[in-house]
């Protein structure tokens, strides 16, 4: 391509991202959910040294203080202790990256085989096609949550395992989707003519297969990434994810469970940042598929 | 017909798909000669052991031999009750049939309403309120819902008994929360459904017949979009499959969630294997049950395959 064409091309190209921009900051949903996530993510990324307490500190003589809004709460602790009387606060902005972080890696993990498979299904056709399919469909066979925790009793668990175990088997829904996206784009016009002009596959599905998978792929990462952190922060709950004393948001409410009388603060608390993380990423995965998919919204309107 | 074949035939695969991964996990367990003979065991007795399961010949012909006996149901003993792990997970079957059954019933009676009223006014306060509280349903962890309710409900209100099975009280609370998910699922097919339907020319020469509202909608509009809701209702069953595992952990209910749970913690992979198995088969045949009732009962998807 010759460098004349760039500048026009990029003129193009921003007020449509400019207009897409706008468009998601005129959807109230979207909003707020990136007014819920961004408080969160923030508080999860900040510096272990300015926590208001070290995490795995305790202060035995404040064990179950409750939070400072009850009654015998104190602002040293906002949020409380737990029975081993660390500070709630800094233990969930703590652990929230481990949550995040783990779920995050695993969507990764899981877009670039379930992307790869997805395309090649699509792309190819015939037997590639058959096959990533059916093994779509044992994949989804299983109640994903009784083979993760099946698999970590067997390997064992490490913050690398459980990135693995949560996100390979989570590959079948991107392959699906993109399966499916893929189809359409191979279909398109555009598509056509590159190969008939003799087009390389690779440069094919490089310059135009995979860039018009994007709208599909950031939607779909959005709803996966709240998916795998329920998934994660339940099997932590169960025991088998992170292990104390590392704290992530699962194992703390499961940390309180035998609380629940003396100070019901201990599990439940956390499990709000579970809730807004996940809702924050439904508002926000919505809001994009309403403005980079438009056919989508007007499917979802008549939803 | 052509239809019924084909997904046989992929199921079939599936199952074939299903089993090879649980021979996988039953490979990846380790060597079952230690577990059962311990690590003092002899070196002949250990060979010995070995002939006697088949360990000692190929992985393909190992396969076929797990494949030949998980057919007849042997999945072997577990190591802890020493009894059939097949049984031990069919004893408590009941148990979460009973609980996800429940679940479903509330999910349908609570969500369809809500999910048809909605509809027949969107854009409303009421609309509003059944979205909002849909998305916040699909957004809390089923086992975080369960601690919030075990405390609300039992620690502080002691109102409802908080764990065990057996009177019609101990339901309430995992049937509850174990809904609680598939009730926005509902609600939002149901509105949806009912949206589209609303839309269609019949329902409009039903009201220009000059049919009452109420005929009109249960009559005509619901009946039709009932076809959708039901068939989300049957592929919801791996989700409250997945759910019961940790609701009935969160409950102390008896079912083979609790089971496979408490088998992962005490290594007693005979059971685990049973419970990844058979509920992937169960929830495999499900589907296709679920598939050919929405074919037979809306014929136009025949025609579109």
């Amino acid at each position: 391509m010759s460098t004349a064409a760039l500048p026009r091309q990029v003129a193009v190209a921003v007020p449509r991202r400019r207009r897409a921009v706008s468009a998601f900051l005129r959807d109230r949903m979207a909003v707020a959910g990136l007014v819920l996530l961004v408080p969160v993510v923030v508080a999860a990324l900040w510096p272990v040294a300015w926590l208001p307490h070290p995490p795995a500190w305790s202060d035995l003589d404040a064990r179950l203080t409750p939070p400072a809004f009850l009654a015998g709460g104190t602002w040293a602790h906002p949020l409380g202790t737990d029975n081993l009387g660390r500070d709630i606060l800094s233990r969930m902005m703590y652990g929230g990256r481990f949550s995040l972080f783990v779920a995050s890696s695993a969507v990764v993990l899981a877009a670039l085989i379930g992307i790869t498979a997805g395309v090649v299904a699509g792309y190819r056709g015939g037997l590639a096609d058959v096959l990533v399919m059916r093994l779509v469909d044992v994949q989804l066979a299983f109640p994903l949550i009784l083979l993760v925790i099946a698999i970590i009793a067997v390997l064992g668990t490490s913050l690398p395992m459980l990135i693995v175990v949560l996100g390979i088997p989570a590959w079948a829904h991107y392959a699906r989707i993109i399966r499916g996206s893929t189809l359409v784009v191979v279909a398109a016009q555009y598509v056509e003519a590159a190969r008939a002009l003799g087009g390389r596959e690779s440069r094919l599905i490089f310059r135009h297969v995979l860039p018009n998978l994007a709208t599909p792929m950031v939607i779909l990462t959005t709803f996966e990434i709240a998916r795998l952190l329920l998934l994660e922060s339940a099997v932590s709950f169960l025991g088998l994810g992170i292990q104390p004393p590392t704290p992530s948001w699962g194992t703390m409410i499961a940390d309180g469970r035998n609380h629940i009388y003396e100070g019901w603060w201990v599990s439940t608390i956390p499990g709000l940042a579970i809730f807004l993380v996940v809702l924050a990423l439904n508002f926000i995965g919505d809001g994009l598929r309403d403005v980079l998919d438009p056919r989508a919204h007007a499917r979802r309107a008549m939803l | 017909m052509r239809f019924l074949v084909r997904r046989l035939a992929q199921l079939l695969v599936v199952l074939l798909g299903v089993s090879v991964v649980v021979f996988g996990l039953v490979r990846l367990t380790g060597d079952p000669v230690v577990i059962l003979l311990g690590e003092a065991a002899t070196a002949e007795a250990v060979a010995e052991m070995r002939a006697e399961l088949g360990l000692d010949r190929p992985i393909y012909v190992q396969y076929a031999r797990f494949l030949a006996r998980a057919l007849r149901g042997d999945f072997g003993v577990s190591l802890r009750y020493r009894q059939s792990a097949l049984s031990l997970f069919v004893e408590r079957l009941p148990a979460t049939l009973e609980l996800t059954a429940a679940a479903l019933l509330l999910a349908l009676a609570v969500g369809l309403p809500v999910g048809v009223l909605a509809a027949l006014r969107p854009n409303s306060g009421f609309d509003g309120l059944v979205r909002g509280s849909a998305l916040v349903g699909q957004a809390i962890p089923g086992f975080y819902l369960g601690l919030v309710a075990i405390i609300v409900f039992g620690a502080h209100l002691k109102l409802l008994p908080t764990g065990g099975r057996g009177t019609v009280a101990q339901l309430i609370l995992p049937a509850a929360t174990l809904a609680a998910y598939q009730i926005a699922v509902v609600a939002r097919f149901a509105r949806g459904a009912m949206l589209e339907v609303l839309g269609e020319d019949f329902v409009r020469t039903a009201r220009a017949k000059g049919l009452t509202r109420a005929r009109v909608v249960v009559g005509h509009a619901l009946r039709n979009a009932l076809i959708p809701v039901v068939t989300i209702v049957a592929l919801q069953f791996g989700t409250l499959l997945s759910g019961a595992v940790v609701t009935e952990t969160v409950f102390s209910w008896p079912g083979v969630g609790r089971l496979a749970v408490q088998a992962i913690y005490t290594r007693d992979f005979p059971v685990v294997q049973v419970t990844v198995m058979v509920t992937a088969v169960l929830f495999v045949v499900i589907n296709l049950l679920a598939d050919v009732v929405y074919v037979i009962v809306d014929p136009r998807i025949r025609v579109a395959d």
